[in-house]
């Protein structure tokens, strides 16, 4: 009974074999199978033996593996000399062979050219050891600081949203529970025998969660979102890093997502183009945060998202403000959310390409709308602009061509269907330039494609010939994987001044696209593709002359603080953002010199998201509703919250890649 | 032809005689065989070596195979030779031959040399070992415990008394049927009974392989190791691999598992019993082994229970004897040099280290201080020599004194911050770390061999100018302390070279003037931090040296090693001045006591020795580990004791009465740091499964103190409490907790290495 618990001993011995064979490599033929069994016997116990020896050194040396050294230790413990040679820092390169009835193990020596380990450059002298000290626990309380592991690991927030019932881990458990109990001072004593109580009882009950925040993370959760929306770039680069690596935030994480989606929601109806940009920043951070369980609050940022997609005004002057490059934007993190959490159960994907699919279609649609919904599908990857939007191809040519050749049309139109010409160009050109064979002539393209044709030829051929010297590059040099994190390239206007507002652009050399796709794209297989040239945003972060008559509401006058003090100091050296100052407005696309003419010289005054008087924020809610476009983000917004708890069982799932965009299995539609 | 050989045949029986041949032995394989002689014949050997463990058949057989050698290359003058000076007729030899097995005689030529070239792998190991143990011709004062040193006997009476066999067939039956039998008898005497299982079985085990039932032996083995208790897998595992008389020679933890009774503590009600039955089925293999192998303390009064069974066993040779934990300790600190802060200097007794008596001084003036009268379980005051105090040790004491009054009074309800020291970069090489006690400086021993030292304060790490930048210094002026220091190679850390292998041990002399190191290279090395350059290689251990430790006075440190032999030196002997034996295996950690006239030492034979540095005597043995010990560390009071093996446990003695007082369950791996904070209300450990956790030691004290009766027996009833005790847990990002430390405020450090 007992004795099928416990482990096994048994007294394996090495094959007699392995003695001939062993033999056999020294010149000892004709070894008799009697003297391999007492060989083989010796041998197996003297191994034994001195791994026992090893193992010492193992707990000496502090570790968890055995390491080779540690046997020589053994063997020269024994007096027998140490097998040199065998410093493997990983693993041993043992190799298994079998033929002819035999298996056997050996160690695959390579024949290496001396001139070769000449020749190569020496490699890097590894870094020396290093001391460094940071706070493991203050008065009995962890940190979340990055030195710290996360305080509570994302399985265990999954597992708390997913299984309220279930109980915690025990160690965990402990772990918070003492955190609380020193934490919220000595009144909690009580509370923490309680709980104990709790817990020695039968009873499995979901242990109490605090939701207060501590001071400190008040603290912390105000500067953030001061810094996160207020003027200070450097401040806010420095805030959204703390919100994209900071492993402690999930405490605060339901804040952020009332903040950004209460935010999106008043400063959609406020036309307050800057701040939106901020707020799908901030998304983006949480997005960016290993240790955050976002599944949780989808339903709150996932409307926010489709909003700044598809809203019909984004800004106060859309003829002059680029809002285009925020919904580009937002459509990227749609985009990304689709990849990340989009499930079987959620089917977030499917739903998502539904709604812009209806609202495109749709013939009362407003041009903004319809260029948010185009950029919402196309980053959604090539199927999608395959199956969904080459085929509308013609008719939205035909509306493009209606309203650049019809008659009377009003500028802002005008701009519009430029913005979605450019836009469906940009994209399909590189999804045709792979599903059409080379030769590209004018006149077919017009006949498949119709208006937008020839344009797209040409974008196809420029397309092609970008792919070719990439492709020769990418087998020349080895792809380096670029870092997921935004590339920030602001570059101040003419005036110093640091009271104006000047228009900077955001250069987001695709962010969103994942290493691993870029890992990918360094296969040859696909190298013929062409990687979307690097977008750039030109974000007109000013108002205009008439901001006095936005309402401001501020949370508190401590707008200016001293600097953005979060307690906890976020310094992971390799996952800095960059961020560049250039001069000038040069690095714009064409739309830079346009919309860089307009420089304001207004202080811009932000909303600070406050809980508004319910009466206040329903006023403000139904004016949002109504501005926006036929797929109202009222309505999105329903679609997601409720359909979140739908279970659907239809997967669909595309990556929204061009790249890698031919291994995925074609969709139904 | 003849000749040539001749030649270092002769040498090699030269050698034999060579009183010093301990380190020779090490070095040469080639000698070994050759080793000892016989008594009968060397004298002087026998002189020498006369303590060492006397001729076992490992010497008597390779005497005969080098004759046989002799012969069979026709080398008769020599071989005439070397019989002459054995000593040894034909006769004895071939009886003794049969007698032992003969293997060497009998096994043919090729597997005869891979045998014995195998043999002397281990042969090797266990002479000089045993040498060690028992006396090599040091001139310290050598003392080897009550309890193995006295009944140590002669390896081959031990080994032959394993010849006196019953039918291999029937051994099965005998165990079963004791087996049935104890399962039969009432609960409250089963616990106890259950007991005999484990040494019986491996016992009965090994008389098998003895007497080369080899078939036998493996069935019986097959079918009982289930049945033992699981903390003795590790040796089980050990026992699994040995299936053959020759294995038997030369494997230290089945010699000491015969040459050390295994003691086992039983009721008398129990051992009647027992008793009563084997006679009744006159059962006399299992009767043998019990009074030969078996040491039963038999104790008056209620049997034990299972769990008061489990917490005390799990050592290698069984429990403590009773009477192994009655000498009196005298646990108390001693007095405090009565240093105004205008120092004065009349006081000779030194107290510069932990200092925590002394930090309590400002604010146990009103409780009664310790101080002021003699402690009643305090040492004489002289009792071991201590060093003078220094100026600079006043001065030291005066910071002391003011950092204490500014200490932070810790408890469950305000524990420590602990700031975690990170070695990065350090690829697992990590492998002691140490802290000043003023935690200014901070030693990592590494396994390539290096010392380094780093300054944890904007103080820099400087040397002394070399010589000739020293002679050019004014002698005269004030600052000459500061103008002999090089300011221009100063740094904050501060590399040591000079081991040969990996550092498994650090210590800050207590003046933060010398470190301690000890390596795998076997010997201990004094580092001076003015000049950091390595003072003295003290060779001793023949082996890796794993812990050394400074006394909290200095001069004194300690080192123990895979010898399984602490050793005590004096900064300024080349020698140890005491070495302390005893222990089955390894010494895995040594510390002092805090009033320094005792040092306990953790080994992997999973006990716990006390010895007495004046005495050298072993004055407490503490069972209970299920695991080499690694961890060990003295309350500030001296009462307590707390221990940390790599079993996970951390348990906690009382010094003065030698029993249990508690456990403490949580950590999940191998526990390689623990400390008192200063006022020992709280404890600290740190571990291999990436935590630190504390501890409320005053609560976990103070559930025991109150029992009295635990105490007179030794029958400890261990509360469930660790998950009260435990204050808090705090995680690292994969970074092992290899030493924690609680600076003179009471912040805690902890220190380790990342392993991503």
């Amino acid at each position: 009974m007992a004795e099928e618990k416990k482990q096994k001993l048994t007294n394996t011995l090495l094959p007699t074999e392995s003695m001939k064979a062993i033999g056999e490599s020294i010149g000892l033929s004709q070894m008799q199978e009697e003297t391999c069994q007492v060989l083989s016997e010796e041998a197996s116990y003297r191994i034994k033996e001195i791994a026992q020896d090893a193992l010492k050194f193992m707990h000496h040396g502090k570790r968890r593996k055995l390491m080779t050294s540690d046997i020589d230790y053994a063997l020269k413990l024994k007096n027998v000399e140490p097998l040199y040679g065998f410093h493997a820092q990983e693993f041993i390169p043992f190799r298994f062979a079998s033929g002819g009835g035999r298996e056997l193990y050996f160690y695959e020596e390579k024949e290496v050219e001396l001139s070769d380990i000449i020749n190569t450059p020496l490699p890097r002298v590894p870094l020396d050891v290093s001391l460094k000290a940071h706070w493991l626990s203050i008065e009995g309380v962890q940190p979340a600081i990055p030195e710290n592991p996360p305080p509570a690991s994302k399985e265990q927030q999954k597992a708390e949203s997913t299984e309220p019932l279930k109980a915690v881990k025990p160690g965990q458990e402990e772990v918070q529970m003492h955190n609380k109990g020193q934490g919220t001072a000595a009144t909690d004593a009580k509370g923490k025998d309680q709980k104990k109580l709790i817990e020695g009882s039968a009873m499995k009950l979901k242990p109490r969660s605090t939701h207060e925040l501590s001071v400190e993370q008040q603290l912390y959760y105000k500067e953030i979102t001061e810094a996160c929306v207020g003027s200070c770039e450097a401040k806010r680069a420095e805030a959204l890093q703390s919100i994209a690596t900071d492993p402690g935030l999930y405490q605060m994480l339901p804040r952020f997502s009332t903040f950004i989606s209460e935010g999106v929601r008043v400063n959609v109806v406020q036309n307050n183009l800057a701040l939106l940009i901020y707020l799908m920043r901030m998304v983006k951070a949480l997005m960016d945060n290993p240790t955050l369980y976002l599944e949780k609050y989808l339903h709150e940022l996932i409307p926010a998202v489709v909003t700044c997609i598809v809203s019909r005004q984004l800004c106060l002057r859309p003829d002059v403000d680029n809002h285009w490059a925020l919904r580009d934007f937002a459509a990227r993190l749609m985009a990304q959310t689709c990849k990340t959490f989009s499930t079987t159960t959620n089917n977030i994907q499917s739903r998502i390409t539904k709604t812009f699919t209806k609202s495109w279609l749709d013939e009362k649609t407003q041009w903004t709308t319809r260029y948010g919904c185009i950029a919402g599908l196309a980053e959604l990857g090539p199927d999608v602009i395959k199956t969904l939007i080459i085929p509308r191809l013609q008719v939205e040519g035909a509306r493009i061509k209606a309203v650049h050749e019809g008659p009377v049309v009003s500028n802002i139109d005008k701009i519009g269907a430029d913005h979605v010409q450019s836009l469906l160009l940009k994209h399909c050109a590189s999804v045709i330039a792979k599903l059409r064979s080379p030769p590209d002539n004018q006149e077919q393209y017009r006949a498949d494609y119709g208006y937008l044709g020839p344009m797209l030829c040409t974008h196809v051929v420029k397309a092609r010939s970008q792919a070719a010297i990439q492709a020769q590059q990418v087998n020349r040099t080895t792809l380096t994987i670029t870092q997921p994190r935004p590339t920030l390239t602001l570059s101040q206007g003419g005036q110093p001044s640091s009271t104006s507002r000047t228009p900077s652009i955001i250069k987001m050399p695709n962010s969103i696209t994942l290493p691993m796709q870029t890992l990918v794209s360094a296969r040859p297989s696909t190298s013929t593709q062409p990687s979307p040239p690097p977008t750039k945003f030109i974000v007109m972060s000013s108002s205009s002359g008439s901001s006095s008559t936005q309402q401001v509401i501020t949370l508190s006058s401590a707008q200016s603080a001293p600097t953005s003090t979060s307690p906890v100091t976020t310094t992971v050296p390799s996952l800095q953002p960059l961020v560049k100052l250039e001069p000038g407005g040069s690095q714009g696309t064409g739309n830079a010199v346009t919309v860089g003419s307009g420089v304001s010289r207004t202080v811009q005054k932000y909303i600070v998201v406050s809980l508004p008087s319910a009466a206040d924020g329903k006023s403000q809610n139904t004016m949002g509703q109504h501005q926006l476009s036929p797929s109202s983000s009222a309505a999105l917004e329903a679609n997601a919250v409720g359909s979140l708890n739908n279970a659907v069982t239809v997967k669909l799932e595309r990556p929204e890649s061009p790249s890698n965009g031919n291994q995925s299995p074609q969709p139904s539609h | 032809m003849a000749a040539i050989p001749d030649g270092p045949v002769k040498s090699e029986t030269e050698l034999e005689v060579k009183p010093d041949s301990v380190n020779d032995i090490a070095g040469n394989p080639n000698v070994v065989q050759g080793i000892g002689g016989t008594p009968k014949t060397s004298p002087s050997v026998a002189a020498t070596v006369a303590s060492v463990t006397p001729p076992d058949i490992t010497d008597r057989q390779t005497l005969l195979a080098v004759l046989q050698f002799l012969k069979k290359n026709k080398l008769l003058e020599s071989e005439e030779t070397l019989r002459k000076e054995s000593g040894l007729c034909l006769d004895n030899e071939e009886q003794s031959g049969s007698v032992d097995g003969g293997s060497v005689c009998a096994t043919g030529d090729a597997e005869g040399s891979d045998a014995s070239l195998l043999s002397r792998v281990s042969g090797v190991t266990s002479a000089p070992a045993a040498a060690a143990v028992t006396g090599a011709p040091v001139p310290a004062k050598v003392t080897s415990a009550t309890s193995a040193g006295d009944d140590q006997p002669d390896v081959s009476v031990v080994l032959s008394a394993y010849s006196q066999q019953g039918d291999p067939a029937l051994y099965q039956v005998y165990y079963s049927g004791l087996k049935k039998f104890i399962e039969s008898v009432l609960d409250c005497h089963r616990a106890e009974l259950s007991q005999v299982f484990y040494p019986l079985f491996v016992h009965m085990y090994l008389e098998l392989v003895y007497n080369q039932h080899e078939a036998e032996a493996k069935d019986f083995f097959d079918k009982f190791h289930g049945d033992q208790e699981c903390y003795y897998q590790d040796d089980l595992r050990v026992l699994s691999g040995l299936t053959k008389k020759e294995h038997m020679k030369g494997n230290e933890t089945l010699l000491d598992f015969r040459t050390s009774k295994f003691v086992l503590r039983i009721s008398r009600d129990s051992y009647q019993l027992l008793k009563r039955h084997l006679q009744e089925r006159q059962n006399n293999q299992i009767w043998n082994i019990i009074q030969e192998h078996l040491y039963i303390d038999i104790f008056d009064g209620m049997p034990r229970s299972k769990s008061q069974i489990d917490s005390m066993s799990g050592s290698l040779a069984g429990e403590a004897r009773r009477e192994a934990n009655k000498a009196k300790v005298f646990y108390g600190l001693l007095k405090e040099p009565e240093i105004e802060v205008p120092l004065d200097d009349e006081d000779e007794e030194a107290e510069n280290e932990e200092g925590k008596p002394k930090k309590k001084k400002p604010k146990k003036d009103s409780l009664g201080s310790k101080s002021k009268k003699q402690d009643p379980n305090a040492p004489q005051q002289n009792r071991i020599p201590l060093p003078e105090l220094k100026d600079s040790d006043k001065l030291d004491k005066i910071m002391n004194m003011k950092e204490a009054t500014k200490r932070i009074r810790l408890g469950p309800d305000s524990l420590p911050s602990i700031c975690f020291y990170t070695f990065l970069n350090a690829y697992q090489g990590l492998t002691a770390v140490d802290f000043t006690d003023d935690s200014s400086l901070i030693a990592g021993g590494f396994a390539d061999s290096t010392v380094r030292v780093w300054s944890v304060t904007p103080k820099k790490l400087r040397g002394v100018k070399s010589a000739a930048d020293l002679s050019l210094i004014d002698k005269e002026s004030d600052d000459v302390l500061e103008r002999i220091m090089d300011e221009k190679t100063a740094s904050e850390s501060k590399i040591l070279y000079g081991h040969s292998g990996p550092v498994y041990g650090t210590s800050f002399s207590p003046d933060r003037n010398y470190l301690l190191s000890c390596s795998e290279d076997g010997t201990v090395r004094l580092w001076s931090l003015q000049t950091f350059t390595c003072l003295v290689g003290y060779k001793g251990h023949n082996y890796p040296v794993w812990d050394t430790q400074f006394s909290p006075y200095g001069y004194y440190f300690v080192s123990g090693g895979h010898d399984r032999v602490a050793r005590l030196w004096a900064t300024d002997h080349y020698q140890p001045l005491r070495m302390f034996s005893g222990h089955l295996a390894d010494v895995t950690s040594t510390r002092f006591h805090p009033n320094c006239n005792y040092v306990v030492t953790g080994s992997a034979d999973r006990t716990i020795r006390l010895w007495d540095v004046l005495t050298g005597n072993c004055v407490r043995i503490l069972t209970g580990h299920k695991g080499p010990i690694h961890s060990l560390a003295f309350s500030p009071n001296g009462k307590f004791l707390a221990s940390g093996a790599t079993d996970g446990r951390i348990l906690l003695w009382d010094i003065g009465h030698g029993v249990m007082i508690g456990e403490l369950k949580g950590h999940t791996d191998t526990i390689y740091a623990l400390k008192f904070s200063r006022d020992g209300e709280i404890l600290a450990s740190g571990s291999m499964d990436n935590t630190v956790k504390l501890w409320d030691a005053t609560k976990a004290f103070d559930d025991i103190e109150t029992d009295d009766f635990t105490a007179a027996t030794g029958h400890i009833t261990l509360p469930e409490n660790s998950q009260d005790i435990l204050l808090g847990t705090y995680v690292t990002k994969s970074t092992a907790v290899v030493h924690v430390h609680f600076t003179r405020r009471n912040l805690l450090l902890a220190a380790g290495s990342y392993n991503p």
